[in-house]
C-alpha cells in the first residue's frame, strides 16, 4: 500500500448513534437500576478487516465525546478539543471541528486507521449524543435530570459492549483511553477478558484516590450550589446553572495542569495590563485563561452530566467486590502497555506502577512507562511523539501475532 | 522539563556487543528470561527470535524504554537500585546482568535479588584486571579509557568496577557457584590467563547447593 510518510487526517466524519436497547429490553446497572431506552453517539475510523482482527476501542475522559478524530462534518456543535488541549490547527481546519485525540488517531499515526478500525465510543451519562440525564425520561416524558439512574464506568462499558458486537465485532485488538478513557480501558480488560486482545490505559488509575475524589466533590458542590441548579431541574428553564458548571471547570483544568506547566504558561504575567487593579477583576493571564475555560464550557456540556459523570469516576474501583485487586485482575487476559506522565498529580504515576506490578505478579505480559513531562495530567492529549513510538509498535506486533494465531488456526 | 534534563546513561556501550550471542547460546530453548538493563531491547529481540525464549525486561532511560516496546517487547520502566520486589521468588528460568552489574549502586543486593527471581543468572562484566587497564594506570598514572569501559572517570556509568577475581570472591562470600565462565578478548573466547587477558567475562551462576534444574 502506498501511504504518505506524513502522518494524515482520518478526513471529514460524521457522529453516528446506534440505540442499542429499547423496551422492554434494558441495560442493566450496577446500582440494580435498568436503563431503557439507551443510545450511543460513536464514530468510526478505517476499515473493519475480513477476519474482524483489527478493531480498536478508543474511550474518552470526563468531558470528551465520540469526535475522536478527521474533521467533523457535522456543523453547530463544538467538539471537545475547542477548550481541550488536544487538536492542533492543521492547515485552514477550523480547530474546533477537530476530534478530542487527532494527534493520535489517522493515517499514519499511533491508531493508524490505514491499519485498524478504531471505534470511538460516548458514555451513557453524558450529554454528548449518548442517554444521559438531559435525555427524555420516557416515563414522564421530560428531561431526567437527577431521575436518571447514578451509572458506573461498569455501566458505560456493558453499554459499549452491545455496540461492538452491532458493528460486528466480537474481540478487540485493542482498547485505550486516557484518564476515566484508561478507566472504562481497564474495565474492559476485567469485564469481557475473551474480547480484549490488549489494552492502553493511559494517565489513569485502578480506583480514583482520595485526592481525587475531593476535587470532585468540590466541583459538584460548585454545581449543586448553583441557585439556578434547582436540584437537576432546569432543561426548560431561561436560567441555567452555567456559573456552578463554569466553577467546576475551572477547577477541573487546574488539576489537569502542573506547577511547572502553569508557571511555564502564565507565571505571574498580567491581563492586558501593566500593573495591579486593586480591584476583584481579573489581573492575572492564569485567570483568565480559566475563566475563558469556564465560560467556553458551558457552551458544550450539561451541569447535570458533570455530577453524574464524576460520581461514575469517584465509584472506580477494579478491586471492589474482589477483595483485593490481584483478584480483580487474575482474569485478564489482555497484553498491557500501561502509559503515565510524570507530572500528573491527578493520576499519579505510582497509580500506574501499583497496576503495573499487580499484573506483573499475576504473569501478564505487561509493559509500563513513566514518560517524562511538564504538562501534568493533560499530558496524554499532548506527548503525542513518545506515545506514537509505543502505541503504533505494540499495536502492531499484537496483531502481527493475532494474525500468526489466526493463521495457525486456519491450518 | 525537568525530570526530561537528567538522562539516564544506560551502562552498555553502543558499540557491538560480543556477549550477546554468547548469552543467546547459553539460555536454552523455550526459557523465560528477564532481562535488568535491557536497554534497547536487542538482546531481549534476539532471545525470542532465536531461542523461543519469553523475555521481559527491566530499563530505566525512558528513550530505550520507548524503543524495546515499539519492538513489541515487554518492559518495565523501572530502576534496579530500586530492588525487584515486583518480581516473585523463582519467576524465570534465567535473570540477565549483561554488563549492567557494574553500573548500578549495590551489586551485590543485585545479585541476591536476581538469584532469587531466577534459577539460574548470567553476569556479563567488563574486567577491570585486563593488562590493559592495568597498564594504562600504571604507564599514565589516570583512570583507563578501553574499548569497554570508554568514558571518563567523571561521567562514566560504571561506578562498581571490578575484576574477574573480585567477581569469583563475591560469589565465594555470597555462596554463589558459578557454573560456567567464558572469557572474552576482543570479542574470541580465550581460557589461559583470564584475569589479565579477558576484556569481558561472563558467568552462569545459581546459588550453591541448590538444584537449579538445569545447568
Amino acid at each position: 500500500m502506498i501511504r504518505n510518510s506524513a502522518p494524515g487526517s482520518a478526513g471529514l466524519v460524521s457522529t453516528k448513534y446506534a440505540t442499542i436497547y429499547e423496551p422492554p429490553e434494558a441495560l442493566p446497572l450496577d446500582s440494580g437500576e435498568e436503563l431503557s431506552p439507551v443510545t450511543l453517539a460513536y464514530e468510526t475510523y478505517g476499515e473493519l478487516n475480513h477476519d474482524r482482527s483489527n478493531a480498536i476501542l478508543v474511550c474518552h475522559a470526563l468531558s470528551g465525546d465520540a469526535h475522536a478524530a478527521g474533521i467533523s462534518a457535522d456543523t453547530g456543535g463544538m467538539s471537545a478539543a475547542d477548550v481541550g488541549f488536544g487538536a492542533k490547527s492543521e492547515g485552514q481546519v477550523d480547530r474546533r471541528q477537530l476530534g478530542w485525540w487527532d494527534n493520535m488517531i489517522g493515517p499514519g499515526k499511533a491508531f493508524d486507521t490505514d491499519r485498524y478500525f478504531v471505534v470511538s465510543s460516548n458514555i451513557i451519562g453524558g450529554c454528548k449524543g449518548s442517554t444521559g440525564p438531559s435525555s427524555i425520561n420516557p416515563h414522564t416524558g421530560r428531561p431526567y435530570g437527577l431521575g436518571f439512574p447514578v451509572v458506573t464506568i461498569g455501566d458505560m462499558v456493558r453499554s459499549q459492549k452491545r455496540l461492538l458486537e452491532r458493528l460486528g465485532v466480537e474481540r478487540l485488538l485493542s482498547v485505550s483511553g486516557g484518564s476515566m478513557g484508561g478507566m472504562q480501558a481497564l474495565q474492559w480488560a476485567v469485564a469481557y477478558p475473551e474480547a480484549v486482545r490488549s489494552c492502553i490505559p493511559i494517565a489513569t488509575t485502578a480506583r480514583l484516590s482520595a485526592q481525587g475524589i475531593a476535587f470532585d466533590e468540590v466541583m459538584r458542590q460548585a454545581i449543586m450550589a448553583d441557585p439556578y441548579w434547582n436540584r437537576g431541574d432546569y432543561y426548560d428553564r431561561e436560567q441555567q446553572p452555567t456559573v456552578g458548571l463554569s466553577i467546576a471547570r475551572m477547577v477541573g483544568h487546574i488539576t489537569y495542569l502542573s506547577d511547572e506547566s502553569m508557571r511555564n504558561k502564565f507565571g505571574r504575567r498580567l491581563r492586558d495590563r501593566e500593573k495591579y487593579g486593586y480591584h476583584f477583576q481579573t489581573d492575572f493571564e492564569v485567570e483568565s485563561y480559566l475563566k475563558h475555560q469556564g465560560n467556553s464550557f458551558i457552551q458544550r456540556f450539561d451541569a447535570n452530566s458533570y455530577l453524574y459523570i464524576t460520581k461514575a469516576i469517584d465509584y472506580f474501583d477494579l478491586a471492589n467486590g474482589h477483595g483485593a485487586l490481584a483478584n480483580a485482575l487474575s482474569g485478564v487476559k489482555a497484553r498491557f502497555l500501561i502509559i503515565s506522565f510524570s507530572s500528573d498529580w491527578l493520576y499519579p504515576s505510582y497509580q500506574s506502577k501499583e497496576m503495573a506490578r499487580a499484573l506483573r505478579r499475576l504473569g501478564v505480559d505487561v509493559s509500563d512507562c513513566e514518560i517524562p513531562t511538564s504538562y501534568g495530567h493533560d499530558a496524554f492529549l499532548l506527548e503525542e511523539e513518545a506515545q506514537t513510538q509505543m502505541i503504533a509498535g505494540f499495536l502492531a506486533h499484537n496483531l502481527a501475532r493475532v494474525r500468526a494465531e489466526n493463521g495457525a488456526v486456519a491450518q | 522539563m525537568s525530570a526530561s534534563n537528567a538522562v539516564p546513561v544506560s551502562a552498555r556501550p553502543a558499540a557491538p556487543r560480543p556477549d550477546l550471542e554468547l548469552i543467546g547460546s547459553l539460555v536454552y530453548e523455550g526459557a523465560s528470561v528477564l532481562d535488568l538493563g535491557c536497554g534497547d531491547g536487542t538482546l531481549m529481540e534476539l532471545l525470542q527470535a532465536t531461542r523461543g525464549c519469553r523475555a521481559t525486561g527491566i530499563e530505566i532511560s525512558e528513550e530505550r524504554v520507548y524503543a524495546g516496546i515499539a519492538r513489541g517487547l515487554s518492559v518495565h520502566h523501572g530502576d534496579l537500585d530500586a530492588g525487584l520486589s515486583d518480581y516473585p521468588d523463582r519467576g524465570y528460568d534465567y535473570v540477565i546482568l549483561s554488563q549492567t552489574l557494574q553500573a548500578v549502586r549495590r551489586p551485590r543486593a543485585l545479585l541476591r535479588e536476581m538469584l532469587r527471581v531466577g534459577r539460574l543468572g548470567i553476569v556479563s562484566v567488563p574486567n577491570f584486571g585486563h593488562w590493559r587497564v592495568r597498564w594504562q594506570l600504571l604507564h599514565s598514572g589516570r583512570m583507563p579509557k578501553t574499548r569497554e569501559l570508554p568514558y571518563e572517570w567523571y561521567d562514566t556509568p560504571n561506578i562498581h568496577l571490578a575484576t574477574v577475581r573480585n567477581f569469583e570472591d563475591l560469589c565465594r562470600v555470597e555462596g554463589i557457584e558459578i557454573s560456567r565462565a567464558v572469557y572474552l578478548s576482543g570479542g574470541r573466547t580465550i581460557r589461559f590467563m583470564p584475569n589479565l587477558r579477558a576484556d569481558l567475562a561472563l558467568f552462569v551462576v545459581r546459588k550453591a547447593g541448590l538444584l537449579a534444574g538445569h545447568s
